[in-house]
């Protein structure tokens, strides 16, 4: 009864049989081989079997973090891209927009994420907070504070802390390297 | 006055002109109804001895959806929820008693509508949609689905395109796809293959309320924020280790006392236990009415898609309730790129004893291709990606490989590549 079996027959866009392969596995091959070569960034796979977690490494050559060696996790979920990448910083650092935690104040990554965007995006956006810090949203409100207050203190402390210093009594890891 | 009338015993599974007004819809065609149609008993009987549909979720619109299919005779209906029966669902999933609280939806809907409706078989399975393969889906004629996640209908629209075959007509599933969000609703017809699908309109979606983590951090103005502050900054630093489950009474009630402590300190009023519950599991308010008239417009196009007496709905129809009452029909089109129905499938004869990059080479000089640089996986194993650095040389070795150590025959490999629009899928057939 169902008109659709004949009607399929006459389709000029008649598909073929797609296989089973999910819509963020293809996403995500197509996000990570079209990724743009950046010389101060590095993705590491633990495994390389395994595209949905993988680690960016990102290595400053201008700016307040300049020489520092800065590492992300990066998860990404079945749901992709309706979802973004869920992205960490797994070091602690002295950042206006990066909390003791972790956590990473970047709108893309949160409120302002689109299916459109895609990973190059989001490394550019990561890329540039490094540049850039956003004092006006702040994670680590007293980083943000002395950098509107004060850059060259700023720049300082942040050096400090790149070193494994102790700033106002929080002690942070040493993203230089050896 | 005073009578107590006693309840009747059921009438046998059927009467004379017990679907005498669906009757006069299919007895005769009428001014609009497709041409091919013939009206009569054939009809009937498709609908009420030989048709099998499959309903899924048994929650708002899932109860009116089985109530309806069943007092329009649809005979063979199948169920499938995940869930179990919440207090306060009760103002709306009419099927549900106190007594059924904790209990399986599919399970209780199924056994409401047996009893009441005479003759209406409903098989209910309480359990995922995951859990079942192709061949139970298979053997439906339609699927209707009154979901509230976008996984969930990105999953069953992924599997419905998936197993459309060109060759087998009776693979082509049509899935109706009802919608609601307080005022507004969406029904539409996705005929896999044919129509637009799922993922194709996947950026026409409202976007959830996210707030500025920031915000949540530092400068919280709403009791929503203090609720986020907790679940999303406070539970991971406090349980590393443990995931939250929004299901569970205790993890909701630990965010709500934190939510609580941190509204106080910045003088915020309104953190409540069921606005906790709401804004981690963002419910949206949900209104019986607004569910009623997705119910039935899905079910209206079942009934249409099943017997063909009249036009479909093509392809979505939206409510907007929330100003006055407006609606919008309109035909969304397929999108060429779209991962799940878009793209293109080739089939490609290669020789056995072929390399990898015999394979590349040859997808590269392919007129009609065009791909530069393709990178290959099959079924989700990378064969061999241009990039990354890294994996580019994990998966070198491969290209060095015979095709017949890697892939087997008849295996549809994804081909992503800068030059291509969309993803090519590639069917190998191995020949010696």
């Amino acid at each position: 009864m169902l008109k659709i079996w004949s009607m399929k027959k006459n389709e000029e866009t008649a598909a073929k049989k797609k296989p089973k392969v999910s819509a963020a596995q293809i996403r995500l091959q197509k996000d990570l081989t079209e990724l743009e070569e950046f010389k101060t960034m590095t993705t590491e796979f633990p495994d390389p079997a395994d595209l949905l977690h993988f680690n960016l490494i990102i290595t400053p050559d201008e700016g307040f973090y300049k020489g520092g060696k800065f590492l992300f996790s990066f998860v990404i979920t079945s749901n992709y891209p309706h979802e973004p990448p869920k992205v960490k910083c797994t070091q602690k650092i002295y950042h206006p927009n990066v909390d003791t935690e972790g956590n990473v104040c970047l709108n893309i990554l949160r409120e302002d994420w689109k299916p459109v965007l895609n990973l190059n995006a989001v490394l550019v956006g990561l890329q540039f907070l490094f540049l850039e810090p956003n004092a006006e949203d702040p994670l680590n409100k007293e980083a943000a504070e002395e950098l509107r207050r004060d850059r060259d203190v700023f720049a300082k402390n942040a050096a400090l802390s790149m070193r494994g210093g102790t700033i106002r009594g929080q002690t942070y890891e040493r993203v230089l390297p050896s | 006055m005073g009578d107590i009338s006693l309840p009747a015993p059921l009438p046998p599974p059927t009467w004379p002109n017990r679907f005498q007004h669906v009757d006069t819809l299919l007895d005769h065609p009428g001014p609009s109804t497709d041409p091919d149609f013939v009206g009569g008993e054939a009809v009937k009987r498709f609908l009420r001895e030989d048709s099998k549909v499959l309903v899924i979720g048994a929650g708002g619109l899932g109860c009116e959806i089985l109530t309806n299919l069943a007092l329009m005779g649809f005979a063979d209906i199948h169920v499938i929820d995940m869930d179990t029966i919440d207090i306060s669902n009760l103002n709306r999933q009419f099927l549900f008693r106190p007594k059924d609280v904790g209990k399986p939806k599919a399970i209780i809907a199924a056994e409401f509508v047996m009893s009441r409706v005479p003759g209406t078989k409903v098989t209910p399975y309480f359990g995922k949609i995951q859990d079942k393969p192709e061949s139970y889906y298979m053997q439906f004629n339609l699927v209707i689905c009154g979901l509230d996640s976008v996984e969930a209908r990105r999953w069953m629209n992924a599997t419905l395109v998936a197993m459309v075959d060109p060759d087998v007509p009776e693979s082509l599933k049509p899935m109706i796809d009802g919608g609601t969000e307080g005022f507004k609703g969406q029904a539409r017809v996705i005929l896999p293959s044919i129509t637009s699908c799922y993922e194709c309109s996947l950026d026409m979606l409202n976007k959830q309320t996210v707030f500025p983590i920031c915000t949540i951090a530092n400068t919280p103005r709403l009791p929503e924020h203090c609720i986020e502050w907790a679940s999303v900054l406070e539970w991971p630093k406090v349980f590393p280790d443990k995931k939250l489950d929004t299901d569970d009474p205790e993890h909701i009630q630990w965010l709500f006392t934190h939510a609580s402590t941190r509204a106080r300190e910045f003088k915020i009023e309104g953190v409540t236990w069921s606005l906790t519950q709401g804004v981690v599991k963002n419910i949206i308010p949900a209104i019986a009415s607004t569910n009623a008239v997705i119910a039935a417009s899905c079910c209206t196009e079942a009934f249409k898609l099943m017997t063909n007496c009249a036009p479909r709905l093509d392809n979505y129809f939206m409510l907007i309730g929330t100003e006055g009452v407006y609606s919008y029909t309109f035909q969304h089109e397929r999108r060429p790129e779209c991962p799940v129905c878009g793209g293109e499938t080739i089939d490609m004869p290669v020789k056995k004893e072929w390399t990898l990059e015999r394979l590349i080479e040859a997808l590269e000089e392919r007129q009609d291709i065009q791909a530069k640089k393709p990178s290959l996986s099959v079924n989700g194993r990378s064969l061999y990606l241009q990039a990354p650095p890294q994996l580019e040389r994990a998966t070198r070795p491969n290209l060095e490989k015979k095709l017949v150590d890697l892939v087997n025959d008849g295996d549809e490999l994804t081909v992503t590549a800068g030059s291509l629009p969309f993803n090519l899928t590639l069917r190998v057939l191995l020949k010696d």
